[in-house]
């Protein structure tokens, strides 16, 4: 799934592509640190600080990075839950009649076209525990998008729901109709998960950590039937993950995010056998590899990630880095540069 | 250090003897939707009551409320069968067959009489009713209220938020008997605006912050995104989403709710200030006007009968209360599965 | 890293335990037999619900209510830590046997600076005498865990998760155990600080000689830190060995399935193969060998009988039809069986 696409994606990159399903463009994101009914927040969390990408169809991207970089942020961003400070994310549907349709700005989208949006994007939570109403049953988990939507009657949901429990490997799809989420293990309660995000038919979808807090066993019966999805049916995934491993398994293409960051961008092989960012060399060292005699540099990393509340404007990966110089220090955050053919890095030592 | 039983949680994540699903066919139409329904409903009623029942104390109070409930039914059918209302009205009959009123217990009057020679059983049996009418109206009136109100507080959040629970704060200051007794001097109150009256001042009160604090933690739920995600709209995500999850505790308050009105209800009424035709409270204020409560236990069934009631099915309902949320709060349960 | 002249640290023979729960008896651990040597570490790998936390509590003794340890023996230098009394238990923990769970970094009390709650444990175990030598014992296990010592007079808020987890791990320390048990330390943590936390590790245990028992549901992390490694499913040891032997030749299937599950970052982009089905019921376990069901291998034996193995081999798996052959430079294995 992944080798195949190398020219069509390098011409995508960095947005600015009609062909692109999506385009995000200098999205940014800042929380409030203390708010009130009465008082300015006078702090902000820069979660999501000028990050533009672009997505094809059918392009998987991977979202890497630690904890609080702000890659769930921008998985939220994406499907609307919430609203950005500022930038540009623009989607580019496949129109019913074949072809693209137009381009719609995200952050313009009200009540009718949010519906129509809502077809079109959908998100897998990180939760197979609590990413699911415990009252309600696997049907009405699945149908849910069906029945807010209208669409179909009764009995053509229960069908398409059917169908598509059939699709995600839950057989017999009637067994599992009439259960709870308590019922199921993890991994079948994931793919309930990813039945209920594409019952609807999306052409992109927010894959959130879907596999972190699965069993080593479930996992990859999880990540292979995400893939056969995705060729099977021309889905674009957004795959926001810690793990760089999985992120290879799942993308054509890589972004590793680092504070709130896109710190580089590659193809995902590229990426791997070719790190650029000091940041992306630390993380791809630091992953624990299953062979004792396995031996590895070491980037000195110092210190621990931090929240980033105000940060100064001087390259976010400054008072970690092993390789800063006073260059670092006294200008802004590097732009993202191209150092190869679709190779993107911000920073000025790489 | 953190209980090391995270082994045992795995164990209770894995489905353990899968019940039999009640829908297999593959092509179910609407009835088949429904009965399958209607099966796993009764399925998990059943998985409910098996845990209800290992409380003792739960059936027991249950068992006392079911006993109330049969003295409620029973009373319409003697009058209509083999009391003569003349004789046993609870208000308006006299017993003439004694002169001694307030009579002791006899064959014709097993609980006595009281000083104006009405029979003490029948005045009993149809306050039962009344006590029933009036917790249970409360109760569903307090937790309509404080459901709703919790959830769409928590929803919104915000001002609507703020200004909820400023109501709320305002009305827990409140000292709620005094306020009853000053409203029942104003107005006459009767047993459904005291049912009212109770119900919205709990509603409004401390129910809705407890049940607000609830609807809190199911809003960040993940489930709540997924639901936006779907498409599904702030109608859809608090009715579908929010207040199912909520009924379990809202069930619970209602337990609470009953033994508070009906204990409001004794104390107004023992101060003669319910339009109310009879009540355990008026079968009390009763023997106190006419000064028997003073003569100890020598009129024992002036004030024990009505007085016992009021106790045990004020209990009754608080202990099903606590029983119940034995069910609902899986934390509280002896052995974790 | 095998010295078998020496007495071992500690020898768990054929220990196992059983949960009381709602639904029935599980078999959370059957049969598990192991040794560890002086300044060796064993990893313990397997999914959620295999048994290896449960292992680790039965070892302090910290079991929760519904836990009954039906059978075996824990010797700790030669004592059955299982026939011990409360109090005797309650000496040996920390002092002889320590454990670090996984949510440990937020067992420190909030209130309390982290430096005087080790102190504190130091003391309670009369290990030192004097507050200085007791502080110089706190800067030393800070400086053995690469925290900066003049950090032991702040407040655990004021500390970042991965140095509320070293803390946490100085504080196992500090009494000089003789076995420390380390519960998947850095699950919570990211991956780099997770890599420098597992180093530190590594070399305080060498440097101390201790025994270390590091349990992890990830294969990466335990070959990391790892002499020998025990693959446990459903309850039971299977594979046992050397960890560098048994990631170069596994010998049990279900070894062999959990090691191509992970996907790796370096080195040439292998298939993944996954590992059907789900793990088994441990209310009622599958007979003969558990893994049979899943197995691709598994015959009329593997369906009737478990293979018992002798635990004294370097390199054993619990299997009718081990694997012999290793894995070759494509990825591809080969089953003998």
């Amino acid at each position: 799934m992944v080798a195949d696409s190398h020219a069509v994606v390098s011409d995508l990159l960095m947005g600015g592509n009609g062909q692109a399903l999506v385009a995000v463009e200098g999205l940014t994101k800042r929380f409030p640190v203390s708010k009130s009914l009465f008082r300015q927040a006078s702090s902000f969390i820069h979660a999501v600080e000028d990050v533009s990408f672009s997505l094809a169809p059918g392009e998987s991207l991977g979202l890497v990075g630690e904890s609080g970089c702000g890659k769930t942020t921008v998985g939220k961003l994406l499907v609307k839950l919430i609203e950005p400070t500022s930038g540009q994310i623009s989607f580019r549907f496949p129109s019913p009649d074949a072809g693209s349709g137009e381009a719609v700005d995200a952050s313009t989208i009200r009540s009718a076209d949010l519906r129509a949006f809502r077809r079109q994007a959908q998100m897998i939570f990180q939760d197979p525990y609590e990413s699911m109403n415990p009252r309600r049953t696997i049907y009405d988990t699945i149908a849910e998008p069906l029945a807010v939507q209208g669409v179909g009657h009764l009995t053509d949901r229960v069908d398409r729901v059917t169908e598509i429990l059939t699709q995600v490997g839950l057989t017999p799809a009637g067994s599992f109709l009439f259960r709870h989420p308590h019922e199921l293990s993890g991994g079948q309660r994931q793919r309930v998960a990813i039945a209920r995000a594409l019952v609807i038919g999306p052409s992109f979808v927010v894959a959130d950590e879907p596999t972190s807090m699965l069993d080593v066993s479930s996992r990859t019966g999880i990540m292979t039937l995400m893939q056969n999805l995705a060729q099977g049916l021309g889905i674009s995934y957004l795959y926001i993950t810690h793990d760089l491993a999985v992120a290879r398994y799942m993308c054509h293409r890589i972004a590793v995010m680092y504070l709130g960051k896109i710190v580089e961008m590659a193809e995902t092989e590229e990426l791997l056998g070719n790190p650029l960012h000091p940041y992306t060399r630390a993380l791809l060292s630091a992953v624990p590899v299953p062979d004792p005699t396995y031996r590895r540099d070491r980037p000195d990393i110092r210190g621990d990630l931090t929240l980033p509340i105000n940060p100064p404007p001087r390259c976010r990966f400054y008072d970690r880095c092993p390789v800063a110089t006073d260059h670092c220090r006294d200008n802004p955050h590097p732009p993202m540069e191209e150092h190869g053919p679709g190779h993107w890095v911000a920073c000025y030592e790489a | 250090m953190i209980s090391p039983q995270s082994d045992q949680q795995n164990f209770s994540r894995e489905p353990p003897g899968i019940p039999e699903s009640p829908l297999v066919d593959l092509h179910p139409g609407r009835w088949q939707m429904a009965l399958a329904r209607a099966r796993l409903a009764l399925r998990s009623f059943r998985g409910g009551w098996a845990i209800f029942v290992e409380s003792r104390i739960g059936v027991l109070s249950l068992a006392t409320i079911v006993l109330f409930a049969l003295m409620a039914i029973s009373h319409p059918i003697l009058m209509a069968t083999v009391w003569d209302a003349e004789v046993y009205d609870p208000v308006t009959g006299y017993a003439f067959d004694r002169l001694d009123h307030p009579a002791p217990p006899n064959w014709r009057h097993p609980l006595g009489t009281d000083p104006l020679g009405r029979d003490v059983l029948s005045q009993l049996l149809s306050s039962t009713r009344s006590e029933f009418v009036l917790g249970i109206t409360a109760a569903l009136v307090t937790v309509g209220i404080a459901t709703t109100v919790g959830a769409v507080a928590a929803y919104y959040g915000g001002l609507v938020d703020a200004l909820f629970m400023r109501l709320a704060d305002l009305i827990i200051a409140l000292p709620g008997i005094s306020l009853l007794i000053v409203l029942s001097a104003l107005f006459r109150l009767n047993l459904f605006y005291l049912a009212l009256i109770i119900g919205i001042l709990g509603g409004f009160g401390g129910t809705a912050i407890i049940l607000k604090s609830q609807a809190l933690s199911i809003r960040v739920k993940p489930y709540i995104e997924a639901a936006r995600v779907a498409g599904g709209g702030h109608f859809h995500i608090i009715f579908v989403h929010i207040i199912p999850n909520l009924l379990p505790l809202s069930l619970l308050y209602m337990m609470f709710t009953v033994t508070g009105a009906i204990f409001a209800e004794a104390v107004l009424s023992f101060l003669g200030l319910l339009d109310l035709r009879m009540s355990w409270g008026i079968m009390i204020h009763t023997a106190n006007t006419g000064g028997y409560l003073l003569g100890g236990t020598r009129y024992w069934w002036l004030i024990i009968p009505a007085g016992a009631s009021i106790t045990f099915l004020c209990s009754a309902f608080y202990l099903v209360g606590r029983a119940l949320d034995e069910v609902v709060n899986p934390r509280l349960r002896r052995h974790t599965s | 890293m095998t010295t078998s002249t020496h007495t071992p640290v500690l020898q768990v023979i054929d220990l196992s335990l059983r949960y009381q729960t709602r639904q029935g008896e599980v078999q959370a651990v059957e049969g598990v037999s192991f040794e560890l040597q002086q300044g060796q570490s064993l990893g313990l790998v397997g999914e959620s619900g295999c048994g290896k936390t449960s292992v680790a509590t039965s070892l302090m003794r910290l079991l929760p209510e519904n836990a009954r340890l039906t059978r075996g023996q824990v010797r700790l230098n030669g004592t059955d830590l299982l026939e011990l009394d409360d109090e005797e238990m309650r000496s040996y923990r920390w002092r002889r046997i320590a454990m670090v769970f996984q949510a440990a970094m937020n067992s420190l009390d909030p209130v309390h600076r982290v430096g005087q709650q080790i102190i504190e444990a130091i003391e309670a175990h009369g290990m030192e005498t004097t507050v200085s030598d007791a502080r110089e014992r706190v800067a030393r296990l800070f400086r053995m865990v690469g925290l900066d010592p003049q950090l032991m007079d702040r407040y655990p808020h004021e500390f970042s998760g991965g140095m509320r987890q070293r803390a946490v791990i100085a504080m196992a320390l500090s009494c000089d155990p003789d076995l420390i048990i380390a519960d998947e330390p850095t699950t919570a943590l990211d991956v780099i600080v997770q890599d420098r936390i597992l180093r530190e590790l590594k070399l305080v245990q060498q440097e101390l000689r201790m025994g270390m028992i590091y349990i992890s549901h990830d294969i990466g992390v335990v070959a990391e830190v790892t002499d020998r490694i025990g693959v446990m499913y459903a309850g039971r040891l299977v594979e046992l060995g050397d960890t560098a032997d048994v990631f170069r030749s596994p010998m049990h299937p279900y070894t062999a399935a959990l090691m191509s599950s992970f996907p790796s970052v370096h080195g040439e982009r292998l298939p993944l193969q996954g590992l059907a089905g789900e793990p088994p019921n441990l209310i009622d376990p599958p007979s003969g060998c558990p893994f049979h069901p899943r197995c691709q291998y598994a015959d009329e034996v593997c369906r009737t009988e478990f293979p018992e193995r002798s635990i004294h081999e370097d390199h054993w798996a619990a299997c009718w039809h081990p694997l012999e052959v290793t894995v070759t430079g494509d990825g591809s294995r080969d089953g003998c069986g």
